[in-house]
């Protein structure tokens, strides 16, 4: 098939090549099935930490593979999410959860942590979501008290992603409530430690595979060493973080919105009526052909905003929320013009595209709303022009 | 421990076609894969390794300059060191030939504890080189093993039969050649694709092998193909459908009778 010359490195093109075979070969066959009972694709996570991809975005030196180049492991998303963004968020959760220790962990944390992750031994998830703290993240409840060489957290966290079956949580908690946000601190905290328990798990609209659950926190004593960064630097992880993960929710949408083009086409090939496939309608080509755009243009701009993080790239948030939005929104439309290519076939469980839709409206909420991205823009595009523009 | 697993290049199956005219296989255009047997065979020995540290797994060809293709798939997927037979005087090898050469090949490696195959090869699907390379080596071979472990000098092995299994107890060194059900193959992993596109595969020639050439190729083949056909599909027969069960029980006796079948 064409395809524009994104000026991929070997080693990104070998990912993909692998990814899609292994989309394709495990987890398209149980992807209806995974959606419909809600299981965690814990197997399909183990195989891919055995094919060596469950650290492409951990440094060598930790365990990894990431030698400066953050495509692979965006386009092994994207690969995933052509297939199951459900399965795709399991495994790009992981990467978010250890973010904060990649971005402001000591060289022991990232040791110690970050190298059970490369391999695929273990998995993490990140915890920054309360009841009461959604968009407003600042305004997080759970505590943490420093208690000798411990520091004793209380509190419930929301809606993480793989909670229940990561290893090692990244977990957001007030040290000093007088600071607002600089009072934020993040800790490592791993599963079985006393006082960390699970809630249940969401039953949800789409993303099904992936496991929701709430973290609650009962006196439960952490290590000091397990501070990342100093106290009150928080927040300052979680929105750094944010800046490098939301380029992966746009992979994921991209991915998505490709594999419901995929199959819209395709359907559109084979499906005739009025004695003719339906692609030879021009309404319904039309309608392919701005699929196809949309698709490629999330892509560019998503491609094009990863590069420029790995260039070090600096006031980056902007483009980040921007790829975010974009490419969500448009998986949303693509998704769900798919279903309406598929006509009444589309609306049934048997064909994969219900399903895509479904999918889809996660990326639109999760990591930061669209209109919280938006927000981001906006404060960028006011702060920028600032200096430039006259009264 | 030393596993030495036996793979074919072989076209893929889905692909085959057979040119009526002259009986062969049509090879043009049709990819080459790692016999899926094989697979099995590869990933009995993978597993066995993950299951018995210090394992060294050996894969070992016979076939052309590409054929290192699949021996750099098993490196992919963990195979420690590969062995390419490849000479122009294995050409047109039958099983006989090709399981001397095997087995020759075989005997200059470190003694192997498990020698492994596919339970047959997708093209030619005479299931006779595996049980053939362990009658040349003296060694015993239990065909369609599904499940294999191994403990104090000795396996025990499952073997698959149409309608159940039989477990067994055999001595180290044995052949075991292995079925589908046996596991699912894994994919090859992101570090064993980059020390396979390192790897300088040199074919070890006949004469290196120290074969003795009157046992090599198409010449020291007892068998010949002759023919080979697609068996034309079956036609007639009668289907009754839609009807009563019972009734359509008693017409089916009633023909067996007539045509004193029963």
């Amino acid at each position: 098939m064409a395809e524009l010359n994104y000026g991929l490195s070997e080693l990104a093109l070998e990912i993909r090549g692998m990814v899609r075979e292994f989309a394709e070969s495990r987890v398209k066959p149980v992807r209806a099935e995974l959606d419909e009972t809600g299981h965690f694709p814990t197997d399909i996570l183990r195989e891919l930490g055995k094919m060596d991809l469950m650290g492409l975005y951990i440094p060598v030196e930790y365990g990894g593979t990431f030698e400066g180049d953050s495509m692979p492991n965006l386009i092994a998303v994207e690969e995933l999410s052509r297939i199951c963004i459900g399965v795709s968020v399991s495994y790009a959760a992981s990467g978010l959860g250890a973010d904060p220790i990649l971005i402001g962990g000591s060289a022991e944390q990232k040791k110690k942590f970050l190298a059970p992750l490369a391999s695929g031994e273990k998995w993490a998830a990140y915890a920054l979501t309360e009841p009461n703290a959604g968009s407003d993240a600042g305004s997080i409840r759970t505590t943490a008290v420093k208690k000798g060489d411990k520091y004793v957290l209380n509190g419930t966290k929301q809606w993480i992603t793989n909670g229940g079956e990561a290893d090692i949580y990244t977990v957001f908690a007030v040290t000093d409530k007088n600071r607002g946000a600089r009072g934020v601190s993040c800790f490592i905290v791993e599963k079985g430690t006393p006082g960390f328990t699970f809630g249940k798990k969401e039953n949800k609209l789409g993303i099904r595979a992936s496991a929701t659950r709430e973290l609650i926190f009962e006196d439960c004593e952490v290590p000091a060493a397990n501070l990342i960064g100093r106290e009150g630097t928080g927040f300052i992880w979680a929105m750094k973080t944010f800046d490098v993960s939301r380029p992966g929710i746009a992979a994921q949408a991209v991915g998505l919105a490709q594999g419901a083009l995929d199959e819209a086409v395709m359907y559109a090939k084979v499906r005739e009526q009025f004695g003719k496939p339906i692609i030879a309608n021009q309404g319904l080509s039309w309608m392919l052909a701005d699929m196809a755009t949309k698709v490629e243009t999330a892509r560019a701009l998503t491609y094009a905003v990863v590069k420029s993080i790995d260039a070090g790239v600096k006031d980056i948030s902007k483009f980040s929320a921007m790829c975010k939005v974009y490419a969500s929104d448009i998986a949303m439309q693509v998704t769900t013009d798919a279903v309406q290519v598929f006509g009444g076939y589309g609306y049934m469980k048997e064909y994969p595209v219900e399903k895509m839709m479904r999918d889809a409206k996660i990326l639109q909420i999760y990591e930061g709303t669209n209109q919280i991205q938006r927000d981001i823009i906006g404060m960028a595009l006011n702060k920028e022009y600032a200096a430039v523009a006259k009264p | 421990m030393h596993i030495v697993v036996c793979a074919k290049q072989v076209p893929n199956t889905t692909q085959v076609r057979i040119n009526p005219e002259t009986n062969t296989l049509v090879r043009d255009g049709v990819e080459s894969i790692l016999n899926p047997f094989d697979e099995n065979a590869l990933e009995m020995a993978l597993q066995l390794k993950e299951k018995h540290p210090g394992t060294k797994i050996t894969v070992l060809t016979m076939g052309p300059p590409q054929a290192a293709e699949i021996l750099k798939e098993a490196v992919g997927r963990g195979a420690d060191a590969v062995v390419l037979l490849c000479d122009r005087a294995f050409a047109g090898s039958d099983t006989w030939a090709t399981s001397y050469a095997l087995s020759i090949a075989i005997g200059k490696l470190e003694k192997p504890d498990l020698v492994l195959f596919g339970k047959q090869a997708i093209d030619g699907d005479t299931a006779q080189v595996g049980p053939g390379v362990a009658d040349w080596l003296g060694i015993p071979c239990i065909a369609y093993a599904r499940k294999v472990e191994i403990a104090d000098g000795q396996a025990t092995v499952e073997r698959t039969y149409e309608d159940g299994y039989e477990k067994l107890e055999v001595a180290l060194p044995c052949a075991l050649t292995v079925v589908k059900e046996a596991n699912v193959p894994r994919m090859a992993s992101l570090r064993g694709k980059m020390a396979a596109k390192k790897l300088n595969i040199v074919p070890l020639t006949a004469e290196a092998s120290g074969a003795d050439p009157a046992h090599l190729g198409l010449n020291a083949s007892p068998t010949r193909v002759v023919k080979i056909f697609s068996p034309p599909p079956k036609t007639g027969g009668v289907k009754w459908q839609g009807e009563d069960p019972a009734a359509m029980a008693q017409k089916l006796v009633d023909l067996l009778r007539e045509r004193k079948l029963v």
